[in-house]
């Protein structure tokens, strides 16, 4: 996407016109963050940049959180022959920014992943005598069986269930946002074409459409 | 330097220009080429999506992988500027569900489906306000939309009908440059030979919807959008609209002409950069700038429209909301273009001994008929289109939809509600976003890990999902009006409103779900979330950002607040350009109309100020 010839700012302009805009902590480094709550990025946040978790609000984790979720995000999206698991592509720091961004959605959301994360060691203590993250994929998947599909889970699990639904969606998220994520499921778009493409002869064939445009 | 303080503005414009959207747009461009001198006030900043538009930054570049907040509810990259379902500081009072009929409260909601408020009003505040980040669909009105109650008895005629409107069609079409073809289909008009450019094949979901839509009698056609599919042809475009004027045919065709094709890829709700798409801020006001005659203010809230002892109109008055003070500024004609609601928000604050009403309002009609859009949508998983090899098929918006196809079953009585809807399609593989996959574990029984990512390959690009988008009758519950007691941050009375849908759109909501679920069905699908006719599928009134009919057009100045040329009743030099003026609100997405109607108006106006009526 670098080599497109189009109109683009320079670096320097672009952290000038951060900085002139409201809600720009961005740039001045985390220990910004220091003097006060969170802020929302506003309706007025500069758009022709790439931005990164934590660059509007800290990121909360605290370490053994952090690692529970890097496990749960590997169960749900693990490496495979197409591409590497969630967080080789940083989904936990995405699902830290998500549930550390003070809007009221994730604010409910953060509930929901903080007392997940707990009642999943307490689960796998219980079951196990370990934290989450120190199972075995095998033990892993054991407490995931119980709680990946609410309809189906035992009321006991309801909790783990709403909470691993939240995870996997997060985790998804995450994942197939990313160029990786695109490459994973076939996105190949996002790229300047002369001319819209016809798609694949065979597909339509299997389709049963004729070439009508 | 045509951008300016308020404290540079001259002592007298011919016109002055209350907003820089579809209808601001328009006019400026109109008038300022035809050599009068113009002042556009604008209440948001300014804004270039040449500089500002994020072309190819990726979800995973945005805070939340750009997922909506109440601070960009339509995404992070959405082009809205300064606003959305709420402005911060300028508030709007509606009623929610629940609470007694006489109760009001500030509207504070951002999701819209299952909301208990009444009314949504998206205002952004920005230079070309809403055109920066709307959905570009292009649609005539036809015959039958300006004459409804001659045809099935209810709502309101237009002083005017499509013969009126039919050379601005072409006009506005030439200029912005809309994709589409002619079909000759029933009240869903053929534009000009040679106006509309190429439409985009279709994406393959949309290619088997036609096919399968069609059998059931459901036509699918290229779509009209005001996106290049091609590069205008700059000279002819420029000479056809000017043809007598040289100077306003070269600012025109340089305009034109550095403005590039659309490349297939990029969200066009986060604006344009190359300005393939349709946006005020790269179409009008560019020229309209290049002429010297347009000067603009950004961050001008106006407050009021001032009148003398003769009831001219001599101007307004605005806040300039970077120093908080008020400024007058006069002119010879006023014409507000500030959105339907904010239009007639003006009118009713702009009262005096002569006025106590509220301006133009003798008829008391300012702020009634207000009508927005009927919709309702149904999305579903299609297996044969599971399993897709690797292509782009990204594209531009949408390539194809369906226009309403039963005028005559619904003229004999057969349908149970009197007005027609068209369907918008979506689908294909795009961009994925936040909660591209949420429809999987319902799909698997709850899939995660290596299966979930094999589930994800499987389905990515098999979901489609269609839209209602239904005509709206006018009735005597939904209005706005000045709220009594609140103000705004620059204090300005806001204005509260009540809403209503009757159950003609109600029924039309459902006519739409079923048709959709047909549709699906045909395509051996399975639809998302149905749970039959349900009367709260239907979206919430303003939701669909289609607002218009608070300062209607008419020929009989006791019901309506504007005559035939959206003049004034009573101020024979102040005119409105936005959807304000709309008498019906057909489904046809009304931009292309008030764009159609404000160029009509400003002809109006130019001749009458040549004749020196104005």
């Amino acid at each position: 996407m670098n080599d497109t010839p189009l109109p683009r700012i320079s670096r320097r302009e672009a952290i000038r016109w951060v900085i002139a805009a409201s809600g720009s902590a961005a740039l001045l480094g985390p220990r910004a963050f220091a003097a006060g709550p969170a802020k929302p990025y506003g309706r007025d946040p500069f758009l022709d940049t790439a931005y990164k978790p934590g660059d509007f609000w800290p990121l909360t984790f605290t370490a053994d959180q952090r690692r529970t979720v890097t496990a749960l995000c590997d169960l749900i999206i693990p490496a495979d022959d197409h591409s590497p698991a969630a967080s080789a592509v940083a989904v936990p720091e995405f699902i830290d920014e998500w549930i550390s961004a003070p809007y009221q959605e994730q604010e409910a959301n953060r509930k929901i992943i903080i007392d997940g994360l707990k009642w999943i060691n307490g689960e796998a203590m219980r079951r196990h005598g370990r934290n989450f993250a120190e199972l075995t994929a095998q033990e892993q998947s054991g407490i995931a069986d119980d709680i990946c599909y609410s309809p189906k889970a035992k009321p006991e699990f309801s909790q783990g269930a709403e909470f691993f639904a939240m995870m996997r969606s997060l985790t998804a998220t995450g994942f197939y946002t990313t160029p990786v994520g695109w490459r994973d499921v076939g996105f190949v778009g996002n790229v300047a074409l002369t001319a819209f493409p016809d798609p694949p002869p065979e597909l339509l064939e299997k389709l049963g459409l004729t070439k009508t445009w | 330097m045509p951008f300016l303080v308020s404290s540079k503005t001259k002592p007298q414009y011919d016109v002055i220009i209350v907003g820089s959207g579809a209808g601001g747009g328009t006019s400026a461009y109109v008038l300022a080429l035809a050599g009068v001198k113009v002042l556009m006030l604008e209440a948001g900043r300014k804004y270039d999506p040449v500089e500002e538009t994020p072309m190819f930054q990726t979800n995973a570049q945005a805070p939340l992988r750009a997922a909506a907040t109440s601070d960009k509810p339509f995404g992070f990259h959405d082009a809205t500027v300064g606003g959305g379902w709420t402005v911060p500081g300028e508030p709007y009072m509606t009623r929610r569900q629940g609470q007694p009929a006489d109760q009001f409260s500030e509207a504070s909601e951002w999701q819209i489906w299952g909301s208990p408020q009444e009314w949504f009003w998206w205002r952004p505040r920005m230079l070309g306000g809403r055109t920066n980040h709307w959905g570009r669909i292009s649609l005539r009105m036809g015959p039958y939309d300006f004459k409804p109650r001659s045809r099935d008895g209810l709502g309101l005629d237009w002083p005017i009908d499509y013969k009126d409107l039919e050379p601005y069609y072409d006009k506005v079409e030439s200029l912005i440059g809309v994709w589409g073809t002619n079909e000759g289909l029933e009240n869903t008009p053929d534009s000009r030979n040679g106006t509309l450019l190429p439409p985009p094949r279709p994406r393959v979901p949309e290619l088997f919807l036609q096919k399968h839509a069609r059998a059931l009698g459901v036509p699918i056609i290229s779509s009209h959008m005001a996106l290049l599919s091609r590069k205008l042809d700059a000279a002819r475009v420029a000479k056809s609209l000017h043809p007598n004027n040289p100077k306003a045919e070269k600012w025109t065709a340089d305009s034109i002409d550095s403005r590039l094709a659309c490349f297939w890829a990029t969200d066009c709700g986060r604006g344009c950069s190359i300005k393939a798409n349709y946006q005020s801020t790269t179409v009008h006001l560019p020229p309209a700038l290049a002429s010297g005659n347009l000067d603009i203010v950004t961050d001008a809230m106006v407050r009021e429209v001032t009148v003398n002892d003769e009831g001219r109109a001599t101007g307004v008055y605005y806040v300039d909301k970077k120093t908080k003070k008020d400024v007058h500024v006069k002119a010879r004609v006023v014409l507000l273009a500030a959105s339907g609601c904010e239009s007639a928000r003006i009118l009713l604050n702009s009262k005096s001994p002569r006025f106590s009403n509220g301006l133009a309002n003798a008829s008391g009609k300012v702020g009634r008929y207000l009508m927005d859009t009927v919709g309702a949508g149904l999305g579903g998983q299609i297996p044969a289109l599971e399993n897709m090899p690797v292509f782009n098929d990204e594209g531009a918006n949408m390539h194809v939809y369906s226009p309403w196809w039963l005028y005559k079953e619904q003229l004999a009585g057969k349908l149970g509600f009197p007005r027609g809807y068209h369907i918008e399609v979506g689908g294909g593989r795009p961009m994925p976003g936040a909660g591209q996959f949420d429809f999987l574990p319902d799909l698997t029984d709850g899939a995660y890990g290596k299966r979930f990512k094999e589930e994800a390959r499987r389905y990515y690009g098999s979901v489609i999902g269609m839209s209602g988008r239904g005509e709206m009758i006018p009735n005597d519950d939904s209005y706005c009006e000045v709220d009594p007691d609140k103000k705004d941050a620059w204090g300005i009375p806001v204005l509260r409103f009540r809403f209503k849908w009757s159950d003609y759109e109600i029924k039309q909501s459902q006519h739409m779900r079923q048709t959709f679920k047909s549709v699906i069905e045909s395509m051996g699908g399975k639809v998302f979330g149905w749970n039959g006719p349900d009367e709260k599928a239907i979206a919430p009134g303003g939701s669909i950002i289609h607002e218009v009919g608070t300062t209607a057009m008419g020929d009989d100045p006791r019901s309506s607040v504007l005559n035939a040329h959206c003049q004034a009743w009573e101020i024979k030099n102040l005119f409105v350009t936005d959807g304000g003026p709309f008498v019906s609100n057909a489904d046809k997405n009304p931009t292309l109309s008030i764009m159609a109607l404000a160029w009509r108006t400003c002809d109006y106006v130019l001749e009458e100020m040549r004749k020196g009526n104005i």
